[in-house]
């Protein structure tokens, strides 16, 4: 199962290379990682995607836990949530019919155009990680694509914080 | 307030830090430091001859007092040395600090001379680890490093600092942080109530109840809190290689080790038990034996300190995240007040027992062969250092067959008494966690059990014996093979000895311990045993290197099953349990 996981943790150097470091020494997968401080600036929010059953994300949960640096972990998958993640893609079209049906599909999923040129769009996309897919999907046979995607972000829905 | 530079701050935290002693070996990044120690007498710092075992002895010297080792090294190859000490701590959960210099700021990331990532070459070996960046940030960085390596679950902790941070011409203000508080870490001690309160009653509902007790009640200090709920219950109780001496090993509830290399009676009783008590152990494979048939019928009640540790290998039911001793104590009073005489019964479980003692054990009976003449069987030695010391030495030990019977025939009554690598069976160990045990307890009695292999892998600490004044006595019970391996290839590659044999190019272990000033022994006839581990430990104040020549061809039994149950055993070359 897909699983999201926030972490707050200390904004210091070497705090990150410890998460990454400890995926790849318990031999878990990291599929998505995004990192920056949050409003408190002595403190980053991280949130990462990964795969496994219920008892590898309950170790993964207690090993980001044990770090010294972190303060909060929670997986967000086990209630419920808001996710995004950003994609930018850049696209060739340069004739008539391309260039319309490109159009088409950024009305559908409510993208916008951020750069145009005679042979190219590029085109900023914000969604859930699926609807990303899908718009790829349907896309990709026009031209060819150059794809820049964030990452994913998570927030749990309703009055639950995750704050120091 | 006094001013200070960045080396002086260094020792003067040590100081402050309540550190006495400290292991370690200079070099050019270190040499700041080197020099701020040389100016005053609070610190002691004790000379190695590589920095592998400067980490050992810190270790050692943590494992027989419960205080935190302190290592020093420097940059790059010092570093790199000391990196086997490091994992060695960190596999056992030892509270260590080591300090190691780092090449300048502005020469990081350049290749400098003597360069080495040490953060990043350490950072899945630590608990923590910290780059200090200014003057300004060292003390509380020392600070937070003991602090760190002494509390929760315990384990090492690097200090890395680079030279230019310590230059003798940059003073600023000292002054010790004391009291530190950290918002990201926070280690709980006690464990949850309710939980404790539903683990004891199953635990007194018990038929057929077994505990199984690991290193971390050692550490913890909660050995008392054991051998009393233990002898409150009045339950079997099994150890960990690791765990050995928190409980008595004399005493009649004690079953033995358990696992690969554990008494029959202790993995029978694991096997076939109803309520499991696992406390400060955390079911490592060299225990469980194939997870899929591990104790079938058994409710698991998990104390442990380390969170991940639970519900890792093997599901408990009954988790509790907590300090052993803590909890410990806590059980036993629910114990105490629970009315449990009307519903327990385990005299049924301990015929059981008795029986399998009867029939297997290796405490009711020798079940190897007999020493006699030139035939030394090693399981004798261990019985006879025992009677010569009176269970009462320190024992450290290598890592191969000695090191299994070291475990199984010295009966440990005492808990920091047997001081071994366990988790990740550090060749080399023994001798300079030996110096680190005899340093502490300068009138004690150390032995270092060891194998002609693993000896030879910190053979250069005799050296530090010397010039320190530690007077351990080793006992090498030399096989002329590096034993374990040979074992297995025994066992399971059709005695093809690749690599296990030295062809005739051993050095003369007596006279190499005379070189370095030592006495030599060399002991090839069983009655010559008795009376000359006598005369080994009448000579108080000098290291002796008894070389005894056991048994070429004995293995060490019991033996799990490999892809078995626990109480599937080899017992001996030709017989399964
Ligand atoms: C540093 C290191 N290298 C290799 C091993 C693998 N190993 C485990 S036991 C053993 C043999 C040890 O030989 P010796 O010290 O003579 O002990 P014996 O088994 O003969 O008693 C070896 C090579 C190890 N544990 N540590
Ligand atoms: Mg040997």
């Amino acid at each position: 199962m897909r699983r999201i996981i926030s972490v707050l943790m200390e904004n210091e150097s070497g705090a990150l290379s410890r998460v990454v470091g400890l995926f790849s020494q318990r031999g878990y997968n990291i599929d998505t990682l995004t990192v920056a401080p949050t409003d408190d600036e002595s403190l980053s929010r991280l949130t990462l995607t990964t795969t496994g059953d219920s008892r590898m994300a309950e170790q993964i949960v207690k090993q980001l836990h044990k770090l010294i640096d972190t303060l909060k972990v929670n997986d967000l998958t086990q209630g419920s949530f808001v996710e995004r993640e950003l994609m930018l893609i850049k696209i060739t079209a340069s004739n008539g019919d391309s260039r319309a049906e490109i159009m088409r599909c950024i009305e559908i999923f409510r993208g916008n155009i951020v750069d145009v040129t005679a042979a190219t769009f590029t085109i900023q996309l914000l969604g859930d990680s699926d609807k990303l897919d899908a718009f790829l999907g349907a896309v990709k046979h026009i031209g060819s694509i150059e794809v820049v995607r964030s990452g994913v972000l998570g927030i749990a829905r309703g009055d639950k914080f995750l704050r120091q | 307030m006094e001013k200070l530079s960045g080396g002086e701050i260094i020792v003067s935290a040590l100081r402050d830090a309540g550190i006495q002693y400290i292991w370690g070996y200079p070099g050019g990044a270190a040499l700041h430091i080197y020099d701020a120690l040389f100016r005053q007498e609070a610190v002691h710092h004790l000379l190695v001859r590589h920095e592998q075992a400067a980490v050992h002895a810190a270790d050692g010297f943590s494992r027989a007092t419960g205080m935190v080792g302190t290592a020093l090294v420097t940059s790059g190859p010092g570093a790199t040395n000391a990196i086997t000490g490091i994992a060695t701590a960190y596999m056992d959960s030892i509270p260590l600090v080591v300090i190691s210099g780092q090449v300048p700021l502005h020469k990081i990331g350049q290749d400098a001379f003597q360069e080495t990532d040490m953060i990043g070459v350490s950072r899945p070996i630590v608990k923590h680890s910290f780059l200090v960046t200014r003057t300004e940030d060292i003390a509380a960085a020392i600070a937070k490093a003991y602090y760190i390596a002494s509390t929760g679950r315990p384990g090492p902790v690097v200090v890395d600092i680079p030279k230019d941070i310590t230059d003798p011409s940059y003073k600023i203000p000292y002054a010790w942080p004391g009291v530190i508080n950290m918002r990201s870490y926070q280690p709980a001690e006690k464990g949850h109530r309710g939980q404790i309160k539903r683990a004891v009653k199953k635990l007194v509902e018990a038929r057929k109840p077994i505990i199984y007790s690991g290193g971390g009640v050692i550490i913890d200090n909660a050995s008392d809190h054991l051998t009393k709920l233990v002898r409150e219950l009045n339950y079997p109780i099994t150890s960990t290689l690791m765990g050995l001496g928190a409980f008595p090993g004399t005493d009649p509830l004690f079953l033995g080790m358990l696992g690969m290399h554990g008494t029959y009676e202790a993995n029978a009783a694991m096997h076939e038990a109803d309520v499991i008590l696992a406390v400060g152990a955390r079911f490592d494979d060299r225990v469980t034996n194939e997870l899929e048939k591990f104790c079938p019928d058994a409710t698991i009640i998990h104390v442990d300190i380390d969170p991940t540790s639970v519900s890792k290998n093997i599901d408990a039911h009954i988790p509790i995240v907590g300090g052993c001793s803590t909890v410990l104590r806590e059980m036993l009073s629910l114990v105490k007040k629970s009315n449990r005489d009307n519903n327990c019964d385990t005299s049924s479980w301990w015929k059981k027992i008795n029986q399998w003692r009867d029939r297997y054990g290796i405490y009711t009976a020798p079940r190897h062969a007999a020493s006699s003449g030139h035939l030394i069987k090693p399981q004798d030695v261990i019985r006879v250092l025992y009677d010569v010391t009176n269970g009462d030495a320190f024992v450290t030990s290598d890592v191969g067959q000695h090191q299994m019977f070291a475990a199984q025939y010295y009966l440990f009554d005492k808990p920091r008494q047997w001081i071994n690598s366990g988790g990740l069976g550090t060749m080399g160990f023994g001798l300079p966690a030996a110096m680190g045990v005899q340093l502490a307890f300068p009138e004690a009695d150390v032995a270092c059990v060891t194998g002609e292999g693993s000896i030879q892998m910190c053979i250069q600490e005799l050296s530090t014996c010397t010039q320190h004044r530690l007077p351990i006595k080793i006992i090498n019970l030399n096989n002329s093979a590096l034993g374990m391996v040979r074992q297995w290839q025994d066992m399971n590659y059709s005695g093809r000895y690749a690599e296990s044999l030295y062809e005739d190019s051993l050095p003369d272990f007596v006279a190499l311990a005379e070189a370095y000033g030592h006495v030599g022994m060399r002991v090839q006839r069983i009655n010559e045993l008795g009376p000359m581990m006598e005369k080994c430990f009448s000579l108080k104040d000098r290291v002796v290197f008894m070389d005894i020549l056991v048994d070429p061809e004995e293995h060490v039994y019991p033996m799990q099953v490999p892809g078995g149950s626990m109480r599937d055993l080899w017992l001996n070359k030709n017989e399964k349990s």
